[in-house]
């Protein structure tokens, strides 16, 4: 009788851990209102992405993005969490639901969203791949890079364009293939690579932040490839995702119709029809996307509009002091379009 | 027969048992329960796993692996090319896998036996530095172990242009050490059929001198015959097939070097802190083994005039083998299953590969079971072999 009793008890806790794997895939907003937090992943510190500052929050552009989901959300750009997350775990964390969203400087592709099971947000910033030398190596072109050790992290597109790049040339290179940023980073400056190659917002963070003298370090000229970073969520939750892209949208309208941080409140009393839909004064966008009709308002006065939080965290107010490029807006020539508020 | 059951079957039972009442039957229902339940457990999981996949649109199967891989590997030892498949990906992982496992294997025993001999030396200095060596690699983390020599090696060496050049052609520098090789000739294949040979015929010596050993009490000379018998015979087919050395030399490149032979630094981290590190447990498994057996032994082999080292040698260590043996193999499975910290320092081992495979096809499940299996094989296959050595060198009982 008593092995049936721990028999019949073991059932019970296999059922319960069964029970709970099938709670991971109900509605995530739902979920998220729930724990009173949106849970992102971020990279582990890549500067003016997401990179913890001194008293340990973290800061940058794909970590804002973030805050701007908890400000649509609930109303409060503090109610997130970071899980901190290498490039080779972030699709896991997803995946498994650990997280609700990636904002973590990841590429869009065809195969990430038809093959792992991911949906891509509006692109936060378009990249392209290059290469950083030292200054000292007298190398102006990747095209000079034959025979060279170069320093990469796994399980990202980086690798691959890496290879098809040397493919097409006709060149060939060592690969040192190092998972933690940080260890790739000294890796490279220790000399132990001839180059080290990313997406060049990251190569201008690592040079920013990590370089014993940034002077010595150049960022070739080519661009190997198209490198749109976006917010990925798990495929089949459309109500989740509406939220992801429409904070997105929120972030770069609100900078084509000039609506920023400061100047917030002013506009609830603008005339302009889609200000007034998009700030909640006309109701009905906030709650289409069950969430409040301040949400946008929420997000531009808690966290800034899409120029705001580019020019803070990489551009010309951060250390990275990257330019806009095609960055900018679509009225000024650049790739940012926000979808019509309507 | 439990004293409960017995108690409990009064006599009737005792001529026709109840089925739930015997206790044969009962162990085999219950057995049979526990087995049915587990996997009932294990396809209810693979079952639900199964289901979210498809639910969340994530492709599954191993269709994968015929696919290209589309990203390099380096060092590898069989070409291996972008354009090659994610199969041949883990095959370049696998053998790297192997080669720093067994290198590991054979210097950590060497290191091993000389730990653990010198842990019992009778001179003070030997065996206090020896003790701090096992205290130090036993209770530090071996990642740690293997960043530092990593660091050491990466930056204690000089940039490529400013190598170390003591020998000629031979380059150190943090790129490794490049060396140069011979190019391939037919020739070295009959050198390594002669070896063979050789010691074959080295082996029949030996057991003609413990033959007559045994039969006139006379131990023949057989170190020197022996050595000629091993070493000649490639030699002799190396100048009768016209010495043919042709080397493969290092030249100097823009970044580093090409040809020649090179040993990264990552590898030879990896090499160093895996023979380190298993070097100490295996020196104290030799220490336990020598001092199991009993000091009337040692002190019977002295009084029969035999030296110190053939005391050890041919006394106490193969009765000391026997102890030794079974725990060095679970030292072994765990320097070949440790080796995959590689991951860290990015030499491109088994685990290191299939991390990157993972990631890149995004069908983690089924590159984990492949890798699992990998490992679980690579293990079982050195338990196997371990427990046919150790079978050969139990104490036949008459």
């Amino acid at each position: 009788m008593q092995i049936l009793k721990s028999l019949g008890g073991a059932l019970m806790v296999l059922l319960g851990v069964a029970a709970l794997s099938y709670g991971a895939t109900a509605g995530t907003l739902d979920v998220v209102k729930q724990r009173g937090a949106v849970v992102c992943a971020v990279n582990t510190g890549l500067a003016g992405f997401s990179m913890p500052d001194k008293q340990g929050n973290y800061q940058g552009l794909d970590a804002d993005t973030c805050r701007a989901i908890a400000a649509a959300v609930f109303g409060d750009a503090t109610k997130v969490k970071f899980v901190p997350s290498t490039a080779e775990q972030r699709f896991t964390l997803l995946q498994t639901g650990e997280v609700d969203v990636l904002t973590r400087n990841t590429t869009w592709t065809l195969l990430r969203e038809a093959e792992n099971g991911f949906d891509f947000a509006p692109v936060t910033y378009y990249d392209g791949q290059g290469f950083m030398v030292p200054v000292k190596s007298g190398i102006k072109s990747a095209k000079e890079l034959n025979g060279a050790t170069i320093c990469v992290q796994p399980g990202t597109t980086t690798e691959l364009n890496l290879a098809d790049y040397f493919r097409a040339n006709h060149l060939t290179y060592k690969p040192l293939v190092i998972e933690k940023l940080d260890e790739v980073e000294n890796a490279y400056f220790s000399g132990r690579c001839d180059a080290y190659t990313t997406d060049r917002s990251g190569l201008a963070a690592t040079r920013a932040a990590k370089a014993p003298n940034p002077a010595d370090h150049v960022i070739l000229p080519e661009i190997i490839s198209k490198e749109p970073l976006a917010p990925a969520v798990r495929h089949g939750d459309d109500e989740w995702f509406d939220i992801v892209r429409w904070t997105v949208f929120a972030m770069i309208g609100a900078e084509e119709k000039g609506v920023t941080k400061a100047n917030v409140d002013e506009m609830l009393k603008s005339d302009d029809p889609e200000i007034k839909r998009m700030l909640g004064v006309t109701p009905g966008m906030g709650k289409a996307l069950h969430l409040d009709d301040k949400f946008a308002y929420n997000i531009i006065k808690q966290v800034g509009n899409y120029g705001e939080i580019f020019e803070r965290n990489v551009g010309k107010d951060s250390a990275l002091k990257l330019d806009r490029g095609i960055n900018k807006l679509w009225t000024k020539g650049g790739l940012m379009y926000a979808m019509p508020f309507r | 027969m439990t004293p409960a059951g017995a108690a409990a079957s009064p006599a009737p039972a005792r001529t026709r048992v109840a089925p739930w009442r015997d206790e044969r039957i009962r162990a085999i229902a219950i057995q049979v329960l526990t087995v049915a339940l587990i996997l009932g457990f294990a396809a209810y999981l693979a079952g639900n796993a199964a289901e979210n996949l498809r639910r969340q649109g994530i492709a599954t199967g191993f269709a994968f692996l015929g696919r290209e891989a589309s990203f390099a590997v380096s060092p590898t030892l069989i070409p291996f090319s972008p354009a090659d498949t994610y199969a041949r990906a883990l095959l370049v992982g696998l053998l790297n896998t192997l080669l720093v496992a067994s290198l590991g294997i054979v210097f950590a025993t060497m290191l091993g036996f000389v730990v653990g001999i010198a842990r019992l030396s009778s001179n003070w200095l030997v065996s206090r530095l020896t003790l701090a060596y096992v205290e130090v690699m036993r209770n530090t983390p071996l990642i740690l172990q293997i960043f530092l020599w990593w660091d050491v090696l990466r930056v204690g060496a000089p940039q490529p242009r400013d190598a170390w050049h003591f020998l000629p052609h031979v380059f150190i520098s943090n790129r490794g050490v490049v060396f140069p090789v011979p190019f391939y000739d037919p020739v070295y294949l009959w050198m390594l059929a002669a070896l063979a040979a050789g010691a074959g015929a080295a082996y029949l010596l030996r057991l003609w001198a413990r033959q007559r050993l045994a039969r006139t009490g006379e131990r023949p000379q057989t170190a020197w015959p022996g050595l000629t018998l091993v070493t000649l015979p490639p030699i002799l087919v190396f100048i009768a097939g016209g010495a043919p050395l042709r080397l493969d030399l290092p030249q100097v490149t823009r970044f580093d070097f090409s040809g020649g032979q090179s040993i990264t630094p990552e590898f030879a981290a990896l090499l160093f802190a895996l023979v380190a590190y298993s070097g100490a447990f295996i020196g104290e498994i030799v220490r336990s083994g020598i001092q199991s057996v009993s000091r009337g032994q040692s002190e019977a082999a002295q009084a029969l005039g035999l030296s110190r080292g053939q005391t050890l040698r041919l006394v106490v260590l193969p009765q000391a083998i026997r102890v030794i043996v079974p725990p060095t193999t679970s030292e072994y499975l765990s320097l070949t299953k440790n080796s995959s910290l590689a991951v860290a320092i990015g030499f491109p081992e088994l685990f290191s590969v299939s991390n990157t495979i993972a990631n890149q096809t995004g069908q983690a499940i089924e590159v984990m079971v492949i890798v699992a299996s990998t490992y679980l094989v690579i293990s079982l296959a050195i338990s196997l072999a371990m427990n046919l050595y150790n079978r050969w060198t139990a104490l036949v009982e008459r």
